[in-house]
């Protein structure tokens, strides 16, 4: 059941103009910034949200012209939208009473699919009785029970706290694998969307950036936010064989041979700081200024100013060896091996 | 009855669709309520009654007329007390979260299922809340009645007009009666409130 899709619409001065394929049982995520379209992208698949322009196929049906209520997609959104009044069981059951399934059946079949996410003690409850975990599983059963063509995620993880989302994440995962469709996730969460999808596809500001499995793009971003988002040094720039040069005039030295507009990245861990010019073998050295300091994990990122802006991870004892403020003046060093140069 | 047949789904048109004329609309529901019951009857009767705009047309179609009539009293009393109805009910699906409906509708559940299995048990409260201020307005009321509807006994006769007659001769009467009303408002309310407040 594969879908692919060109989803243009447009309000308010923005314009969401993105394409999608997913194939049967690949789970994709659209992953941006805040604002960038994603949810709107997701809302014009259930058919909450009328097309500007494009069209919507899923498996060869166009999937546009029918209201939501007959596209038989499945949705788990962000605060998961639980019917208040029903309980776990009822709310599971919704989707097949919809489809004229007797009521006993449907029930069974709530029961199966509560069962099948844990939450077998839980049937009874009211949605408000139920944690934040608890209540993301009753929705991916809701959306699940009806035995939708194409299932799509809304932050599923978003409200959750941190413990509840590792376990949750790693069930998702499982469910997710188990069903046939093609499945298409929202996030903001890097993480989220590394873990629990074969393809990115990342939109800023309502295009397509970059797509790709986790490992290119987590190797090889293509814009400031994916870099961020991975946490890599990114620059863009003209390469010469392996000497590359920025577009300010500063230049790279890289590992890798290449011609033409390039992307440079490296990663702050590969950053080394000295008090004062080092001698011998990082061929990449400037001076730079300290900017901002911040917790890292157990390191300290260090954002530099200067001829070169970049983000540098030290250990707190090496900050404290170097004595380092905002406005410290140092060296910065990375070793060429560590600089990778990919065509732009 | 009626007031809850007609005023619940006018409640959802005005709450959830975007229309010209929303705004007219809404001032026509809802203008009762500031105007004087006695106008709001004498409006009644010149749309309805035998000469009036719709009344002719309905006597001479259907040999039907509603003034004085006890059809007539169930007119006057629903146009008077829907609006209470409709506000409470247009408040109550405001405050309700419309993307239930949407989701839903994403469970296969038509706009019709989608308002009967989602959204009625969810205004539920509002619903009854604003039954119960229209009932209450009803029982109340005097002005439109008396002129749309007039004063037969056993036919157009409601509790206020009887006390009103009754208070011109036999006062006595007139407190017995008004006292009913009372204990029966009193009691009706009561009961409804601790429902309310159990569920």
């Amino acid at each position: 059941m594969s879908l692919e899709a060109r989803l243009v619409i447009k309000r308010d001065g923005f314009t969401l103009d993105i394409e999608l394929t997913a194939e049967p049982g690949e789970v994709v995520a659209l992953l941006g910034p805040n604002g960038a379209g994603k949810t709107t992208a997701l809302r014009a698949l259930a058919g909450l949200l009328p097309l500007g322009e494009g069209s919507i196929t899923l498996d060869g049906v166009r999937l546009d012209t029918l209201p939501p209520e007959q596209r038989r997609i499945g949705v788990v959104f962000q605060d998961y939208l639980l019917f208040p009044h029903l309980s776990a069981l009822d709310n599971v059951a919704f989707g097949p009473r919809c489809r004229r399934v007797p009521r006993a059946e449907a029930r069974q079949r709530a029961t199966e699919w509560l069962t099948r996410v844990g939450l077998a003690d839980h049937v009874r409850k009211k949605p408000r009785q139920l944690s934040g975990g608890q209540a993301q599983r009753v929705a991916l059963a809701r959306a699940l029970a009806f035995e939708p063509r194409m299932l799509l995620l809304d932050e599923p993880l978003a409200a959750l706290d941190a413990r509840t989302r590792l376990d949750t994440r790693a069930q998702l995962r499982g469910h997710l694998a188990a069903f046939p469709g093609a499945t298409v996730l929202v996030t903001h969460d890097p993480l989220d969307a590394l873990m629990l999808a074969d393809r990115l596809v990342i939109i800023e500001d309502g295009r397509v950036v970059q797509t790709g499995d986790a490992a290119t793009i987590t190797a090889e971003p293509r814009t400031d936010y994916v870099a961020r988002l991975v946490g890599l040094n990114l620059y863009r720039g003209r390469a010469e064989g392996s000497t590359v040069t920025l577009p300010d005039g500063f230049e790279l030295i890289t590992a890798t041979e290449q011609q033409g507009d390039v992307f440079v990245a490296f990663p702050p861990s590969a950053v080394a700081l000295y008090p004062s010019r080092p001698d011998g073998s990082p061929r990449n050295t400037w001076p730079a200024t300290v900017t901002t300091i911040s917790r890292h994990g157990d390191a300290l990122r260090i954002e530099l100013g200067g001829g070169l802006p970049a983000a540098a991870d030290v250990t707190p004892a090496a900050a404290v060896h170097l004595g380092l403020e905002p406005g410290r003046e140092v060296w910065a060093s990375v070793k060429a091996t560590e600089v990778r140069a990919y065509r732009a | 009855m009626v007031c809850l047949i007609l005023g619940v789904p006018l409640a959802w048109v005005l709450a959830r669709t975007e229309f010209p004329g929303r705004r007219l609309v809404r001032a026509l529901v809802t203008v009762p309520l500031v105007l004087p019951p006695v106008v709001g009857g004498v409006a009644l009767l010149l749309v309805f009654g035998r000469r009036g705009l719709v009344g002719e047309w309905l006597d001479q179609t259907f040999g039907f007329s509603l003034p004085f009539t006890t059809t007539g009293v169930v007119v006057a009393e629903a146009f008077v007390a829907m609006p209470f109805l409709v506000i409470a009910v247009e408040g109550a699906l405001r405050g309700a979260d419309a993307r239930f409906e949407e989701a839903a509708a994403t469970l296969g559940a038509s706009r019709w299922t989608a308002f009967r299995r989602v959204t009625l048990p969810l205004i539920a409260p509002g619903v009854a809340a604003g039954a119960v201020l229209c009932w209450a307005r009803a029982l109340g009321e005097f002005g439109a009645t008396i002129t749309f509807a007039g004063n037969f006994p056993g036919r157009t006769q409601t509790m206020p007009l009887a006390v009103y007659l009754a208070l011109e001769q036999d006062v006595d009467a007139a407190i017995v009666l008004s006292l009913i009303l009372l204990v029966v408002s009193v009691g009706i309310l009561a009961a409804l409130r601790d429902k309310w407040v159990a569920a």
